[in-house]
């Protein structure tokens, strides 16, 4: 592909104790491209988005991100980031407006074009009508559109979102699909999800994880080549899971 | 970004009622002992007025009360302390900060700023009450300044004390209670006669509390804060990994 790389990663491994959690996985995003992450409940796809927003630190490998090395120029490759994880890391007792604006400066936007990029992301994420509520006391939608507020409000090259659809209603998620689409087209996305339709209806590129190592990694067509989405993805963990076992 | 972070931590404490619940018991606390101890002086400021060198009503009044405070604060800044830190990652609004392109030295000074102001506005409400008796009689100042720089930088190094527990752990209420087991540890060493004693806190506060400013009292609350800022950059620095 001939457009830039915005994010890779390069053979992470994490070990918690002398268990290997996430196993040797490399990834590569392009501009403009909209990643999913598929897999089991425990497969370690929040641990890897954790690792590629630079929370957590892999025991090897390396993640550049925008051609900064996140471990060697960390500041530069973060404020390239937006990340929104599992549980969105929201203050409860600020309100919406003064959070985002919080979380604006906190990732260099400067003071002039804070008006403009708080008006765009409220808007994008349907938050006009809640600016001055406390974030307390929202709802968990309104909560979880917040955070994904938080996570594009900088503008970022490469947005990142775990689960970004969980505890919406039926149009939030339309909403939000239409969103991730929309940023699919300026920067790149990785989002993590179960849900195979919603890979199906917004992803270029899926990887499939199982027990922390890459199982496919193709474009969907590829996974549309021998069937339907779901019985290609039902097929590829159930070949691995007996393959594992002798 | 530092003032950024500062300024957020400072309205922060503010949002919550309990915040305010505790300024007000204190500045309730503070003038019910003023009061008494102004009472006990009036009571014997005749009979002191007959010996020659009596002591003044600064001395016998605000000395005191900048003691009282001392101790209030050294059990109420590990209750701040927590919050900074680990309930933030109780929270997991924690994972906000560390995946922000800010460094980590940013977000300790941040946070230590943001409460120091608000342990700056206690402090000073009661160095008001300290100058309120100069409405009756001639003050000291040069005593009730140097009891509020003593009490300031004690809170200073309490707060220092209580970031670094609050980096240590994800559970608040362990954090309270380390910053709390070892600021009364140190508290107590004050009444050991060994040359432990030098490293209590409160024993360089003694000092500033008799009106005595001592350079070595001051390198020594400077390198108490410095060290426990610098333990709790480092470790958050290791825990974001990165090279700053």
């Amino acid at each position: 592909m001939s457009t830039p790389l915005t994010l890779s990663a390069q053979h992470l491994t994490l070990f918690r104790g002398s268990r290997c959690v996430i196993d040797d996985v490399s990834l590569e995003l392009h501009r403009g491209e909209v990643l999913g992450l598929l897999g089991h409940n425990g497969a370690g796809k929040s641990t890897t988005l954790q690792m590629l927003a630079g929370a957590l630190q892999p025991s090897s490998g390396r993640v550049e991100v925008c051609d900064f090395d996140l471990s060697r120029q960390a500041d530069l490759g973060k404020a390239c980031l937006g990340f929104l994880p599992e549980h969105p890391p929201l203050y409860r007792d600020m309100t919406v407006n003064n959070f985002l604006t919080f979380s604006a400066r906190l990732h260099r936007v400067s003071a002039a074009q804070l008006p403009d990029f708080l008006a765009l992301a409220k808007q994008r994420c349907g938050l006009n009508e809640v600016g001055d509520k406390l974030i307390g006391t929202l709802s968990k939608g309104y909560q979880q559109r917040v955070g994904i507020a938080q996570a594009i409000i900088h503008q970022p090259a490469v947005v990142i979102l775990d689960e970004p659809t969980v505890g919406l209603d039926p149009t939030q998620i339309r909403d939000i699909r239409n969103l991730i689409r929309e940023l699919g087209n300026s920067s790149s996305v990785i989002l993590s999800t179960h849900l195979l339709n919603e890979v199906e209806s917004l992803c270029d590129r899926a990887v499939i994880l199982q027990n922390g190592k890459v199982i496919f990694n193709d474009t969907l067509a590829e996974m549309h080549r021998h069937n339907d989405i779901e019985s290609s993805f039902i097929r590829l963990t159930a070949m691995q899971t007996e393959g594992a076992q002798p | 970004m530092i003032r950024l972070l500062a300024r957020k931590e400072f309205r922060c404490l503010f949002a919550s009622p309990s915040t305010w619940w505790m300024l007000a018991l204190l500045q309730f606390i503070f003038a019910w002992f003023f009061l008494a101890r102004l009472d006990d002086y009036l009571l014997v400021q005749a009979q002191l007025a007959q010996s020659g060198n009596a002591p003044g009503a600064t001395i016998s009044i605000a000395a005191p009360l900048a003691n009282v405070l001392s101790i209030v604060l050294m059990m109420l800044i590990p209750l701040f302390t927590m919050r900074l830190i680990a309930e933030e990652r109780r929270n997991q609004t924690w994972i906000l900060l560390s995946t922000a392109p800010i460094s980590s030295t940013h977000i300790v000074l941040g946070k230590f700023l943001g409460l120091l102001a608000l342990l700056s506005l206690i402090i000073a409400a009661c160095g008001l009450m300290m100058c309120a008796i100069a409405l009756g009689t001639h003050v000291d100042v040069g005593l009730i300044a140097s009891n509020v720089l003593g009490v300031w930088l004690l809170a200073a190094s309490y707060a220092a004390l209580g970031l670094y527990f609050s980096a240590l752990t994800r559970q608040p209420i362990v954090a309270a209670f380390g910053a709390l087991a070892v600021s009364l540890g140190l508290w107590m060493l004050e009444m050991s006669d060994s040359i432990v004693r030098v490293l209590s806190p409160s024993v360089h506060f003694q000092a500033l509390n008799s009106g005595l400013i001592n350079s070595s009292d001051l390198i020594y609350f400077g390198l108490f804060i410095c060290a426990f800022l610098g333990l709790t950059i480092h470790h958050i620095r290791r825990e974001r990994g990165g090279a700053r």
